[in-house]
């Protein structure tokens, strides 16, 4: 296909069409609204199922009654309003059922504001609805890779019954950029063992969430976790920049990692040896592609547009071998390149603390 | 065991095998004979996804033979929805209790309804939250005991019961919502009767379909099975009359 200009909400919606979307329960909230808007024009047309839900939990239990059929169904929203999922969210983890949310971030905590933000990253990726459970998320940092990542979650969500989360922040949302969509994939539906479709000749089927011996909850929980080994195993995605020699190391996630590209692009043409670490999966997480550069690096910049949030992922994997140093931007502000590129310098001029929360220095200087 | 020639009443083939876990006198196993009952007259056990609540009908799953669904408390008509949407040639009911309905769930239960979702529901009004042991519910009477209500229902403070089918009803979704009672066999025939209407209202793509039945709680009300059945007939039709409150005209025409 030829490369058109997308509105990234916009091009979401398209490619969740050709990935072979069948049903779309949605509520609208800034910045995510026109995925709604598209797909109440586009989901009609191909005879497929649209509702705007009376509310986010109205939307996310349609989500859960339809995935419970085995279709590919989605819904999409913003901060405040994946909030509100969670506990659908809870109940379609501990069904073990696939499906697809979309979280388009805003500022926050609260109202907050319709800015690009990331700080629901902990919220995605540690859980946020109640109970033990682990979830796929993944994080885009152009409308391309959004598009891309749009597939893969459904893939992803069905191969291991699990929730796949895609977390954007605003401006990848709201920005227009050229992109290439895929074809459009034909819709069948796969006739899953679990799948409670009422369909004749068969057992009856039951799909639930509730354990009520403890052993038996136990034995769900033990399944997720193997599961979520597999998921591990095969799924962890990010990219590398300049990484080959580096000396300093940035990471960052989605628009993030996008403005510190940038920056380490200016770093290098002053000479620095920077490079940048972009996971493309959130949860799971790239651990072992970082710990691969602990041996080389002098030290790490996390930068994310929150208050220090994957850089608790960062931490727990350096573990104070080498510093690391975090430069965040929250409550709806993108930090420029130049920003970064200020911490890259100050990286290499040093001296740099290792016991120290790194988040504390960040406070001090930005309150400063 | 060979089948008597005499056979006048057996388990309806919509039920597994598993004896229910409701008090002695609870009418919820009445409720589920009758929707087990049309089910199956209807032909309906194999095309059929229910949808059940938190509540003490929580486990209604266990005891109907067709696929089921458990949604969170009171999400019900929201999860129903979804699997209608994809699969609207199957029939899809929600069986709630009055704390999942009229209380957590009155959102989703009246968005369904004016959406006019082609579902069932099943609506067991007993007045108080059954599973967690007797406490007040949006359809608690005036001045009724309840452990969250110790001194009986003050409508000054804890307000007025909510009469769910007169509300629905004002919905033009809405193609049936009735309410009936189950405290004596006429009742229970005119009640089946009902049910059986909801249900075809469903197959016949006519719109929303509710029937909200008049119910007892002997343990949380602290009464006997057949005191409770009293104060149904006394106390509970006298603040929720039963009565016809939407019926559309394509739905008069059915024919049972």
């Amino acid at each position: 296909m030829p490369k058109e200009l997308w509105k990234g909400n916009e091009a979401i919606a398209e490619a969740a069409v050709r990935a072979g979307l069948e049903a779309y329960f949605g509520y609208p909230i800034t910045p995510q609204t026109e995925i709604l808007e598209y797909l109440s024009r586009r989901m009609p047309e191909l005879g497929r199922a649209f509702v705007q839900a009376e509310s986010e939990l109205g939307a996310i239990n349609m989500v859960y009654g339809a995935a419970c059929t085995g279709v590919r169904v989605m819904s999409t929203s913003s901060s405040p309003g994946v909030s509100l999922m969670m506990e659908g969210l809870s109940y379609i983890a501990g069904t073990e059922i696939p499906a697809v949310l979309v979280n388009v971030m805003r500022g926050g905590p609260g109202l907050g504001n319709i800015a690009p933000a990331q700080s629901d990253y902990n919220q995605a990726v540690r859980g946020g609805g109640h109970g033990d459970y682990p979830r796929i998320v993944l994080a885009p940092a152009s409308i391309q890779e959004a598009i891309d990542l749009m597939g893969l979650s459904f893939d992803l969500a069905e191969k291991y019954r699990m929730i796949a989360m895609m977390i954007l922040d605003g401006s990848v949302g709201q920005m227009m950029e050229p992109a290439e969509m895929p074809e459009m994939m034909e819709v069948k539906r796969k006739d899953f063992d679990w799948a409670t479709n009422g369909a004749m000749n068969r057992e009856r089927r039951l799909l639930t969430s509730i354990y009520l011996n403890p052993l038996d909850e136990e034995k769900t929980n033990l399944r997720m976790l193997k599961r979520w080994k597999e998921v591990q195993t095969n799924e962890v995605r990010y990219k590398e920049y300049f990484l080959d020699d580096a000396k300093y190391v940035v990471i960052g996630f989605g628009t993030a990692g996008r403005v510190a590209l940038s920056a380490v692009r200016e770093a290098r043409a002053q000479g620095i040896k920077v490079g940048l670490l972009r996971p493309i999966t959130v949860s799971p997480f790239p651990y072992e592609a970082l710990e691969q550069l602990i041996p080389q690096a002098e030290a790490f910049l996390v930068t994310e547009m929150n208050m220090g949030q994957m850089l608790d992922d960062v931490l727990l994997t350096v573990r104070g071998r080498v510093p690391v140093e975090f430069y965040g931007r929250p409550g709806g502000v993108v930090p420029f390149h130049n920003e970064i590129l200020d911490e890259i310098q100050r990286l290499v001029s040093g001296p740099l603390a290792v016991q120290t929360d790194p988040r504390e220095s960040w406070l001090t200087r930005m309150t400063a | 065991m060979a089948t008597p020639n005499n056979l006048v009443y057996e388990r309806p083939e919509a039920f597994t095998d598993m004896p229910t876990h409701y008090c002695p006198g609870c009418t919820h196993g009445v409720a589920h004979r009758l929707v087990a009952e049309v089910l199956e007259e209807m032909d309906l056990i194999h095309k059929t996804i229910g949808v059940a609540p938190v509540g003490c009908s929580v486990f209604a799953y266990n005891y109907f033979d067709t696929d089921f669904v458990e949604a969170p408390h009171g999400r019900a008509p929201a999860m129903a929805t979804g699997v209608k949407r994809v699969l609207p040639d199957r029939v899809v009911f929600t069986y709630q209790g009055d704390g999942d309905l009229a209380s957590i769930g009155m959102g989703e239960i009246v968005h369904a309804a004016a959406r006019g979702e082609n579902i069932t529901v099943i609506f067991i009004n007993n007045a108080n939250f059954g599973m967690t042991g007797g406490q007040m519910a949006p359809t608690t009477l005036p001045g009724m005991k309840t452990t969250s209500s110790a001194s009986g229902r003050d409508v000054e403070t804890q307000g007025y019961p909510i009469k769910v089918s007169e509300m629905i009803s004002t919905l033009d979704g809405v193609g049936y919502c009735v309410r009936r009672s189950l405290h004596d066999p006429k009742n229970i025939r005119l009640a089946k009767k009902a049910i059986r209407t909801a249900f075809e209202t469903q197959v016949r793509g006519l719109g929303f379909s509710m029937v909200e039945l008049l119910s007892t709680c002997p343990t949380n009300w602290g009464m006997t099975p057949v005191d409770s059945l009293k104060f149904v007939d006394e106390h509970m039709i006298p603040a929720y009359p039963l009565g016809d409150y939407k019926i559309s005209d394509a739905i008069k025409q059915i024919k049972i």
